[in-house]
């Protein structure tokens, strides 16, 4: 069984290289969007509206110029936001994808280098895109040889590129397998291993998604349209009100706005946070047999997580209702998962270096 | 590897690459025309209200409302094609555990399979025809899709119980 998992996790392997990774870009993305959750976001909605009300009031007093303004200065707070969800999703997206290729490796018919370069192309290509599409907003066009794209635009590409290579180098491994018309089972260590740490993980991953499914459903056919429809006559009222100088028409739309913006921000996040935790449950599953921790705190952690991954979609749908308190309970829930990820990827690494010491306890 | 299985995971493998493909197309041809357009009628739409152009400022707004109906579908369509190919990679790989006969197994993947090209390809298609066809595309993807995640969810459950009966 050792000498197994020695193969499978030896050291600067791609797949130690990409679990290791993957977890810690995870990792990495969560921190990410908690901070950005508790010190950008609301702000930066806040701004957003803001201007859109001055727009609307200047509208209302015949400043066309003011309008133009408010709505060049909203542009700028949607890129600022836009850059900071792009980086949040990207790398814990890589995370993913780092994961799923260090399960799938054992099937692409690729030498143990390739692997092991196409995994630290993948790896730098996953820290160099997100990294980049973050300093966007900051560094701009400055210096930059083209007219529209700025530095931090090109190297965001070159690290989109490195992920390419890599994915494709993997696939060409994985096609090779499929039209060689190989049959044989991949005797894969975490495939086979069933701990309970990893049952309750892949059923609570799958119940999660499942939750995620139904719940965007029921979005989709009670709220998607009503909501497209009332984006329409709110603004609508807004804009006619400032027309015909109606400043109640323009003040209660301004209000109706806001509140429809929350609806559609917490009711999409809610369904992409509870399917992603739930794809997370999964992957994490496979590599519960990597985790060196007693059985019982790997179930623990395993809970914790499943907990933390409910907790926070959940919050999130109950803020327009509670709050602050339900936005903090979110967080706490957000909290959960990073604490249970990086228990488990402490105990990869402690795996890791026991396996590295020969040691078979 | 066996037959669900490869079907998932080889599914799952070229529905990312068509999305990824897809989104690549729509950000390098689409995409900025239409933010650009979902901001110049916005902005177009309260300028005229300032200048007291109701009927303008209206025009403007119609137009607003349909480019940010067809760019909502287009970023969900591609979304949720990879959201889905990466759900069909990892059931794929846990395909295995599901306490079902292997023909079972093999139509649960196919109609999951179904379900995922099914769902955001109807969505798509509400870009061009705004009738119920598309609605009723959309709505069957997404149903083979809770119904299958449903009955894989059963499989679980079932070899759970039988783990623990042993």
């Amino acid at each position: 069984m050792l000498s197994e998992r020695y193969e499978t996790l030896a050291p600067l392997s791609s797949r130690r290289l990409l679990v290791l990774g993957g977890i810690g870009l995870i990792l990495v993305g969560m921190i990410f969007g908690d901070v950005f959750a508790i010190f950008i976001l609301h702000q930066n909605a806040s701004r957003v509206g803001a201007s859109l009300a001055a727009a609307a009031h200047a509208a209302l007093a015949g400043d066309s110029t003011t309008v133009t303004n408010n709505f060049q200065a909203v542009g700028g707070f949607l890129e600022n936001r836009g850059t900071k969800v792009d980086t949040h999703a990207h790398v814990i997206a890589f995370g993913y994808l780092a994961l799923m290729l260090a399960l799938l490796a054992p099937w692409a018919v690729l030498s143990a280098k390739t692997k092991r370069r196409l995994a630290w192309l993948f790896l730098c290509g996953a820290g160099l895109l997100p990294s980049c599409v973050f300093l966007i907003h900051y560094v701009g066009l400055a210096r930059s040889p083209l007219k529209s794209i700025g530095w931090a635009s090109i190297f965001a590409d070159v690290g989109g590129l490195f992920v390419i290579i890599a994915l494709a180098g993997y696939l060409y491994g994985l096609g090779k397998r499929l039209l060689s018309g190989e049959r044989s089972a991949v005797q894969d260590h975490p495939l086979a291993v069933s701990s309970f740490a990893g049952q309750l993980l892949l059923a609570g991953g799958v119940l999660l998604m499942m939750l995620g499914f139904l719940h965007g459903s029921y979005y989709a056919a009670v709220d998607l349209y009503r909501h497209e429809a009332l984006d329409y006559s709110i603004l609508s009222q807004i804009s006619m009100g400032a027309a015909e100088k109606n400043a109640a028409a323009v003040e209660s739309g301004l209000a109706a706005y806001s509140q429809l913006q929350g609806e559609k921000a917490v009711n999409i996040a809610a369904h992409a946070h509870i399917i992603e935790f739930g794809l997370l449950s999964i992957l994490l599953a496979f590599f519960q047999p990597y985790v060196d921790l007693r059985e019982i705190w790997k179930r623990r952690w395993a809970f914790v997580l499943l907990l933390g991954s409910l907790v926070l979609p959940v919050c999130v749908l109950l803020e327009l209702k509670f709050g602050l308190i339900a936005g903090g309970l979110a967080d706490v829930g957000g909290l959960f998962v990073i604490v249970a990820l990086l228990a488990m990827w402490i105990g990869v690494l402690r795996d890791t270096g026991r396996l590295d010491a020969g040691d078979t306890a | 590897m066996i037959g669900a299985r490869r079907l998932l995971l080889a599914g799952g493998i070229v529905l990312a690459l068509w999305g990824m493909g897809y989104g690549l197309w729509y950000a390098v041809f689409a995409e900025h025309q239409a933010l650009e357009e979902i901001g110049a009628s916005l902005s177009t739409a309260f300028s005229s209200a300032a200048q007291r152009e109701a009927a303008q400022s209206g025009v403007a707004l119609l137009r607003y409302k349909e480019s940010k109906y067809i760019y909502d579908r287009q970023v969900d369509v591609h979304s949720h094609w990879i959201g889905l190919a990466m759900v069909l990679i990892v059931l794929g790989l846990s395909f295995d555990k599901l306490s079902f006969s292997e023909k079972t197994k093999l139509w649960l993947a196919a109609g999951f399979l179904a379900g995922a090209c099914l769902f955001p390809l109807g969505v798509l298609f509400q870009v061009y025809d705004h009738g119920p066809l598309p609605r009723v595309l959309a709505i069957s993807g997404s149903a083979l899709e809770i119904a299958s995640l449903c009955l894989i969810a059963l499989g679980f459950a079932r070899n759970q119980s039988s783990i623990s009966r042993s």
